[in-house]
């Protein structure tokens, strides 16, 4: 019997909840560590960039909106996912970096692990960091934690999964939507996670996935208007110091470059980096 | 005499115990400042109040110097407990001197003495004994155990509240741990002068913190100066951005509050009377030097005349003059510069086709002053409804549903404040949600309190300033 001839998936951009090939017709080799073809990732141009931008601001609304019980549950459906198709991630994992196969299965396994951690902080971390406030006179004041709005990511570039998952879960929990560059050498674990983000009731346009050259695409996400926080964790090859420049003309938050493969290890303060606290003073009557 | 004629009840100058000349107060001594000295006025009759040093980059690396001594040898080795108990001094110093320090306030920047004397100094003093009391309690910030400071901290305030934002910078920054290098406005030194002899009467130890005077320069010395670990800036969107840029790269951390353009909603089933004086706090309080002004009026259609005939009755008793006088409601505009911004913005609006109405009243001779102004008429795309005009001048627009008052109200760059009224509670609490601000007043405005964080969305600004969440922007680590 002759051995089956396999059937390679086409690797594409996410955008909107939709999968797009780049708007330019671009695409770049992704390869094994030995150099061995694996796929064509597409690279992805400025315009894919203001689109995503585009549909991650559309989608703040509905995400931000809904209940954080609700959020935390949509969440904790990617883990449910990711859990199903570990077998698929680890080969993957395998493939793009070489690494052993214990070592891809424990990537894959501390991902899903982060995903539940954060998934569960969702209905939680307003509790943690608001408070009511005892002010001096006849008022009723609370402070609470609300979602930036669209975060612009590039993700480390070390790992192919666990590391883009740590940067893109924390900026989810308050309700934030996110424009994500792949790591550049193993974009295609993302592109997967993609396609559990979309079977998992991710709305589109929440986590948005782009492929292809973080130093092109990074300059246009930094300086884009709509895009009003920069997680910068994978950024320390780049020119990341004119990032947070170009960010600063519209007060984007910015958080700086990690390194090593730990990187966006998970915190409390990496939810709270893309928060905003509002503070409301209601009257009380005199009775 | 008409009912609205009074005797002038001026407060007497005479408690003040000013000097002709204040150097640099650095490692806890005044000292001369390399730079040419400069003299600070009353914006209300343009005469001389004092000479005031300038500092060069020279005085700011001394003043960093003697931060960075203070922090190594002193302040971070002190407990939690005894920097409280220098800051609970501060502040008992602080009421024991109040209304010299209200009169100072009024004298240099021309708010009403019943402003300075009642809100600016009383909150000065509830700021440091509220974060006296943090100082050995820092576990409990949010961070996690045994947080640590940043250590020596640069600190740049605005000219609107003088003493006030010295206060909101200071305290928490002490509290924390940290040193301090501060420099006042140009325009409004003297409270920080004085409140520098404060610290010397609280015998708080020399360089824990250091007032360097000047303009834009000294600013950016302490901005670009590479020991400095914390930059805390309060001012305008535009300075903010080039702060911004220029920590871009370092490990200094930064916060900033910027400029506004706040939303004060009005729906039509409001409490009228309380409206009415919560629109004009909102924007006429300390003459509209205010960033979260309530500068844009956004008043249900159906009761838009009835607010803004009530808003011209309600301005024309209003009171402009001598700042010192206790019966002065509007006092002086703080600088002919933001004179002229105000003039300027104000002819733009009428000239864009917005209708001006202006309170009759009696514009001293000398001195800086603007009537109390209100555009109707106003489009969203008109200058005075998306800049920040930083005085006593009100747009009014208007909304049919709650939906476009929010769509409104969210329809600017900034993000710092806004306003709703109506007696419907639901309705306030599902406005208050969407609203993209970082402080909601309902049925209220302008309130501030120590316990209660204030900062922006957007470009309004980044950080937190009260409460538990202002300490964050001076704290690092601790253990999970």
């Amino acid at each position: 019997m002759s051995k089956r001839l396999t059937v390679p998936k086409t690797y594409k951009l996410y955008i909107g909840g939709a999968f797009p090939r780049s708007e330019s017709g671009r695409t770049y080799e992704v390869a094994t560590p030995k150099g061995e073809f694996l796929a064509n990732a597409a690279l992805a141009s400025r315009k894919d960039t203001r689109d995503a931008v585009l549909a991650a601001r559309g989608a703040v609304k509905g995400w931000s909106g809904a209940t954080a019980y609700n959020r935390g549950q949509v969440l904790y459906r990617v883990a449910e996912i990711l859990e199903g198709r570990k077998a698929q991630f680890a080969d993957e994992i395998v493939a793009q970096t070489g690494a052993s196969r214990g070592g891809a299965e424990a990537e894959v396994d501390e991902a899903i692990d982060r995903w539940v951690w954060y998934a569960g902080w969702c209905d939680k971390f307003a509790q943690v960091a608001g408070n009511g406030n005892p002010v001096a006179g006849p008022y009723f004041n609370i402070s609470v934690p609300e979602p930036t709005g669209v975060i612009g990511v590039i993700a480390p570039q070390d790992t192919a999964l666990v590391g883009i998952v740590s940067a893109i879960a924390p900026a989810l929990v308050s309700g934030n939507t996110v424009v994500v560059v792949a790591s550049q050498r193993y974009p295609l674990s993302a592109i997967s996670l993609a396609e559990v983000l979309a079977t998992s009731d991710v709305p589109g346009g929440v986590v948005n996935v782009l492929t292809g050259s973080p130093a092109e695409l990074a300059p246009w996400l930094a300086s884009h208007p709509d895009v009003h926080g920069l997680d910068l964790v994978g950024a320390g090859d780049l020119d990341w110091i004119d990032l947070q420049i170009a960010a600063a003309n519209t007060a984007t938050r910015v958080l700086p470059p990690e390194q090593g493969t730990d990187a966006a290890a998970p915190t409390l303060q990496r939810i709270a980096a893309f928060t905003e606290t509002k503070t409301v003073w209601h009257t009380k009557s005199l009775v | 005499m008409s009912f609205l004629e009074y005797a002038p009840a001026p407060e007497s100058r005479s408690i003040l115990k000013l000097r002709d000349e204040y150097g640099l107060f650095i490692d806890g001594e005044f000292r001369p400042g390399a730079g040419e000295s400069f003299t600070t006025i009353s914006p209300a009759d343009e005469k001389p109040i004092a000479t005031i040093a300038s500092g060069t980059q020279a005085d700011v690396d001394a003043a960093v110097a003697a931060a960075r001594k203070a922090y190594d040898k002193t302040w971070s080795k002190m407990s939690g407990r005894d920097r409280g108990k220098y800051l609970f001094r501060i502040a008992r110093l602080v009421q024991e001197r109040a209304r010299e320090l209200a009169v100072a306030e009024s004298l240099d920047n021309g708010k009403p003495i019943k402003e300075s004397r009642d809100v600016d100094v009383p909150l000065v003093a509830a700021w440091f004994f509220y974060y006296a009391g943090w100082a050995d309690k820092l576990d409990y910030a949010g961070l996690g155990a045994d947080p640590k400071a940043l250590g020596v901290a640069g600190q740049i305030i605005p000219w609107n509240f003088p003493l006030l934002m010295l206060a909101w910078k200071v305290a928490p920054a002490l509290a924390a741990g940290n040193t301090v290098v501060l420099k006042p406005a140009e325009t409004t030194p003297l409270s920080a002068l004085i409140f520098a002899e404060i610290l010397q009467q609280a015998d708080l130890p020399a360089g824990v913190v250091n007032i360097v005077t000047g303009a834009g320069a000294t600013g950016a010395a302490i901005v670009r100066h590479p020991d400095v670990d914390k930059i805390a800036f309060t001012g305008s969107t535009a300075v903010g951005r080039e702060i911004a840029k220029a920590v871009a790269g370092t490990d200094k951390k930064l916060t900033l509050e910027l400029g506004g353009k706040a939303a004060n909603i009005v729906f039509e089933d409001a409490p009228i009377d309380q409206a009415i004086e919560g629109i004009v706090n909102g924007i006429f309080f300390n003459q509209g030097h205010v960033c979260c002004a309530g500068s844009r009026l956004l008043v249900q259609e159906s009761i838009h005349d009835e607010v803004v005939d009530r808003l011209k009755t309600r301005l024309s008793t209003l009171r402009l003059g001598d700042p010192l006088d206790k019966n002065t409601d509007i006092g002086a505009i703080n600088s002919a510069e933001q004179l002229q911004r105000i003039t300027e913005l104000s002819r733009i609006g009428e000239e864009e086709g917005a209708v001006r109405w202006s309170a009759d009243c009696a514009i001293p001779e000398n001195g800086f002053w603007f009537a109390p102004t209100i555009f109707t008429n106003v489009q969203a795309s008109h200058r005075i409804a998306r800049d920040e005009v930083f005085g006593p001048v009100l747009s009014v627009l208007t909304f049919r549903t709650p939906g476009e008052a929010i769509e409104k109200a969210n329809n600017t760059p900034y993000g710092l404040s806004a306003g709703i009224w109506s007696d419907k509670g639901s309705r306030i609490l599902a406005v208050a949600d969407r609203l993209r601000a970082g402080v909601v007043w309902a049925n209220t405005f302008n309130r501030f309190d120590p316990s209660s964080p204030f900062g922006g969305y957007k470009e309004s600004g980044y950080g937190r300033e009260g409460g538990r969440h202002g300490l964050l922007a001076y704290l690092k680590g601790g253990r999970a």
